[in-house]
C-alpha cells in the first residue's frame, strides 16, 4: 500500500513536469506574444516612444532568449515559488492568484460533496423504485441537468435572483465582508454565497452520475449476494444500503477522480465567469485571450495539480473501500 | 463452547421421517409472472409437504419452476412475479420465548398471506428457514470478510440462554440475550471449521475473493446453518463446482442434517445427486408438479413418462453397447402458449389422441404415497 502510493506520487510528478511543458509550448504556438499585442495598442494612441518601451520589456522578460531555456528558467523559479510576472497587470503571478487558488479549491471542494450528497440518494431512489413516477421524475430532472450548461443555469438564476426575488448572488462575500479580515462571520458569510455557485457547478455532474448510480444499483440488485442477504432476512434497507450500494458505489469513485472532478474544475470557470467568483478560472481565461503566457501557464499548472490530487484521492478511497484492490 | 449451541428443540430423529411432524406444507401453489407478452404461470398447482428432518428433491429442467418455488416460500420471488394462490403453511416451533416469557408449542402460518417485506417474514427467512444458491462465485457479498456475513445472521437471529438458578415448578425456565460481538466471532469459527474450513481462526478474516469456489459454497452452508435454521432450502447448491467438491459438500450437508434435525429441500436437475440426498422427490415440468413419490418408487417404479424418461436420458457406466443415449423428444414449449390438456402431451412417447391434448389430468394415487398427473392412470 505505501508501495502503491509512492509510485502514484511518482507518477503524478513527472506528469505535472510533462503538462508544464506542453502547456508552455501551446501557449506559445499562437503567432505574436504579448508585447506584440502592446506594440499595436501602444502604436494605436501614437506613442513614439512604442518601440524602445518594447525592446525593454522584452529583455526585462527575456523574450528574446531562445524557447527551452525560458522554459526552464520558469519551471526552476516555479519550483521556487516565483511563478513569473503578469504581463497584462505587471504584477507577480502569485499575487495575482494567491487568494483566488484557495477559492478554486474550496469552490471544487464544494461541488463535489454536493455533488456526491445530492447524486447518490437521487441514483439509488431511482434504481430502487425503478419505473415508479419518482423515478420518472428524477430521471427527467438528471437529463435536464446533463443537458444544461452551468453558466446557462448561472444566466437563468441569476436572473430570476435578481428580477424577481431581488437578491445579490453573484461574488463569494457580502460588501462589508469583501474586505474584512478572517472572522467567524466571515466564514459563515463566505459558505452563505458559496452554496449556489456550488450547486450550479454541480448539476452537470449530478446529471451524470444519478444516471450512472441507478444503472450500477440495478445491476448489483440483480447479483446473487443481494439476493442471499435479503435470504439472511436482514431489512431491506440494509439489503440495498449496506450490501448493494457498497458495491455500486465503486465505479462511481473512479469516475469521480477521472471525469467529475475535472469538468468540476473546467465547468466552474465559465459559472465563476457569469457569477463573477474570485477564482483562478475567469483569470485563466483571460490570460490565454491575452497571451499572458507565466500567468497561464501558472494557472494550467494548478489546475492539473488540482486534477492529479484529485485522482490520488480517488485512488486511495476506492483501495480504502474495496478489498479486491486493497489486499492486490 | 458447548453452551455456545444449546439444543432448543426436542429431537425427533428417532422416527421415520414420514412419522415426523410436519414443518411445511404446500398446497396448491400457484406464482405467475405478468410479462409484456401475457402471463407465464412458473408455479402451478403445487402440492407438497416437508416434514421435519425430511429431506424433500424438486427435480426438474431448467425453467420448470423450481427455483420459484423455493423463493415463493420464503417470499422472495422477483419482481414481477406473484403467488396468485394455493398457501404456504408453516409450522412454527417457537424456540425462544416471548416477551411474557411463554412458548407457545406449534403456530402455523400461512407465509402467503406475510407482508414480504415485514417483520415475522424476516424473522423466519434465514433464521427458521435457510437458503443457499447457486452460484457460490457471487453469493457473498466482495467487501465484507466471511466473519462479517456469519456475524450479520448470528446476530440477527441467534439468542443465547442465560442459565436461571431457581427451577420454577418442574420445567427449568430459560432467559435469552443477544449475542455479543466476541461470541459472534466464536460462533463463526465454529461454524466454519464445522462445514471443514481449514484453519478458520484465519478464515474468519478472509475476503470473499481469497476463498476458492468450494470454500465458497461452505461458507454459504455456514452462513446458513449458523442459525440453527429448522429447515434448509438448497437451490443447486452444486451445481458451480467440480465432482469432487460436490461430494464433499453434500457430505456436510447430510452430516449436518444429522446432528441439527433439519429438513431440507434440495432442488437439482441432477438425479444421481438427488438419488443420494432425497427421501421423497417431487418432479416438476413447466411449471406442474408431474409425479411426487418416496426417492425408491420413484427410480425403480416411475409413472409418469416424463419421469421414466428422466430416468433413461442418465448415462450409465458399464460396456459399451453403441446405443445412443436416451432423449426427450421435441422442445420445451414457450411458457406463454403452454400445449393444451396435458402439457406434456407434445413430447409424450404414450401419447392418447384426442385425450391427452384435450383433457387436464388429475393428481391420483398410484401407490401409497406415490402421485402422478397422467391420463394413463386416470379411468
Amino acid at each position: 500500500m505505501v508501495n502503491y502510493l509512492i509510485r502514484r506520487i511518482g507518477y503524478a510528478l513527472i506528469m505535472v513536469v510533462l503538462v508544464s511543458f506542453v502547456s508552455f509550448v501551446i501557449i506559445e504556438l499562437p503567432p505574436g506574444d504579448f508585447l506584440t499585442q502592446k506594440v499595436e495598442q501602444l502604436r494605436a494612441r501614437g506613442d513614439r516612444s512604442a518601440e524602445q518601451q518594447v525592446e525593454m520589456l522584452r529583455l526585462r522578460y527575456g523574450l528574446d532568449k531562445p524557447f527551452l531555456e525560458r522554459y526552464i528558467n520558469w519551471a526552476t523559479n516555479f519550483l521556487r515559488g516565483d511563478f513569473g510576472e503578469s504581463f497584462e497587470f505587471e504584477r507577480p503571478v502569485s499575487e495575482i492568484l494567491g487568494a483566488r487558488l484557495g477559492y478554486t479549491v474550496i469552490l471544487a471542494l464544494a461541488t463535489t460533496l454536493i455533488t456526491w450528497f445530492l447524486a447518490i440518494p437521487l441514483g439509488v431512489i431511482s434504481a430502487v423504485k425503478q419505473y415508479s413516477l419518482t423515478d420518472q421524475i428524477i430521471s427527467v430532472i438528471s437529463f435536464i441537468g446533463l443537458g444544461m450548461p452551468g453558466f446557462l443555469l448561472a444566466l437563468i438564476i441569476m436572473y430570476f435572483a435578481i428580477i424577481v426575488f431581488n437578491l445579490e448572488v453573484t461574488g463569494l462575500f457580502s460588501p462589508q465582508f469583501q474586505d474584512a479580515p478572517w472572522s467567524f462571520a466571515k466564514f459563515m458569510d463566505l459558505l452563505g454565497h458559496l452554496w449556489l455557485p456550488a450547486l450550479i457547478a454541480a448539476v452537470t455532474g449530478i446529471g451524470g452520475l444519478v444516471r450512472i448510480m441507478r444503472g450500477n444499483l440495478l445491476d448489483t440488485l440483480g447479483q446473487p449476494f443481494v439476493e442471499s442477504a435479503r435470504a439472511r432476512g436482514l431489512k431491506n434497507r440494509t439489503v440495498v444500503w449496506k450490501h448493494a450500494v457498497r458495491i455500486a458505489i465503486n465505479p462511481l469513485i473512479t469516475i469521480l477522480g477521472a471525469e467529475v472532478f475535472p469538468s468540476i474544475v473546467v465547468g466552474s470557470a465559465l459559472v465563476s465567469i457569469v457569477l463573477n467568483l474570485p477564482t483562478i478560472g475567469p483569470v485563466f481565461v483571460d490570460s490565454l485571450r491575452k497571451l499572458d503566457m507565466y500567468l497561464a501557464g501558472t494557472c494550467i499548472v494548478f489546475l492539473t495539480i488540482m486534477l492529479l490530487v484529485g485522482n490520488l484521492v480517488a485512488d486511495l478511497l476506492l483501495a480504502w473501500v474495496d478489498p479486491r484492490i486493497r489486499l492486490e | 463452547m458447548e453452551t455456545l449451541f444449546p439444543e432448543t428443540r426436542a429431537t425427533t430423529t428417532a422416527l421415520p421421517t414420514d412419522a415426523r411432524p410436519t414443518l411445511l406444507e404446500v398446497r396448491d401453489l400457484k406464482v405467475e409472472f405478468n410479462i409484456r407478452g401475457g402471463v407465464v404461470k412458473a408455479v402451478d398447482g403445487l402440492t407438497f409437504d416437508i416434514r421435519r428432518g425430511q429431506t424433500v428433491g424438486i427435480i426438474g429442467e431448467s425453467g420448470c419452476g423450481k427455483s420459484v418455488t423455493a423463493r415463493a416460500i420464503l417470499r422472495m420471488v422477483p419482481k414481477p412475479g406473484k403467488i396468485t394462490g394455493g398457501e404456504i403453511l408453516y409450522y412454527r416451533y417457537s424456540r425462544y420465548p416471548n416477551k411474557e416469557g411463554k412458548t407457545k408449542d406449534i403456530e402455523v402460518i400461512d407465509m402467503t398471506k406475510l407482508d414480504p417485506d415485514g417483520e415475522l417474514v424476516r424473522q423466519i427467512r434465514g433464521g427458521e428457514i435457510a437458503m443457499i444458491f447457486q452460484e457460490p462465485m457471487s453469493s457473498l457479498t466482495p467487501v465484507y470478510t466471511a466473519g462479517a456475513h456469519l456475524n450479520e445472521a448470528i446476530t440477527l437471529h441467534r439468542l443465547l440462554p442465560v442459565k436461571k438458578l431457581g427451577d420454577q415448578m418442574v420445567e427449568k425456565i430459560m432467559q435469552y440475550r443477544p449475542v455479543t460481538k466476541e461470541e459472534a466471532r466464536e460462533i463463526a469459527i465454529q461454524m466454519l471449521r464445522r462445514v471443514g474450513i481449514p484453519k478458520p481462526e484465519q478464515r474468519v478474516d478472509s475476503y470473499p475473493h481469497q476463498l476458492s469456489g468450494g470454500q465458497r459454497q461452505r461458507v454459504r452452508i455456514a452462513i446458513a446453518l449458523s442459525t440453527e435454521p429448522y429447515m434448509l432450502i438448497a437451490d443447486e447448491p452444486t451445481t458451480a463446482l467440480d465432482v469432487s467438491i460436490e461430494a464433499q459438500i453434500l457430505d456436510i450437508m447430510r452430516e449436518l442434517q444429522q446432528t441439527a434435525n433439519m429438513a431440507i429441500m434440495f432442488i437439482t436437475h441432477n438425479l444421481g445427486v438427488i438419488a443420494s440426498m432425497a427421501d421423497e422427490i417431487v418432479v416438476m415440468y413447466m411449471g406442474k408438479q408431474v409425479e411426487r413419490a418416496k426417492v425408491v418408487d420413484l427410480f425403480y417404479n416411475p409413472k409418469h413418462p416424463y419421469t421414466k424418461a428422466l430416468l433413461q436420458s442418465v448415462p450409465k457406466l458399464g460396456p459399451k453397447t453403441g446405443a445412443r443415449l436416451a432423449s426427450i423428444e421435441g422442445m420445451v414449449p414457450d411458457p406463454l402458449h403452454l400445449p393444451t390438456g396435458c402439457v406434456f402431451h407434445p413430447r409424450c412417447p404414450a401419447f392418447m389422441a384426442g385425450k391427452c391434448d384435450k383433457l387436464v389430468p388429475n393428481w391420483t394415487e398410484v401407490g401409497q404415497n406415490h402421485w402422478v398427473r397422467c391420463l394413463l392412470y386416470e379411468e
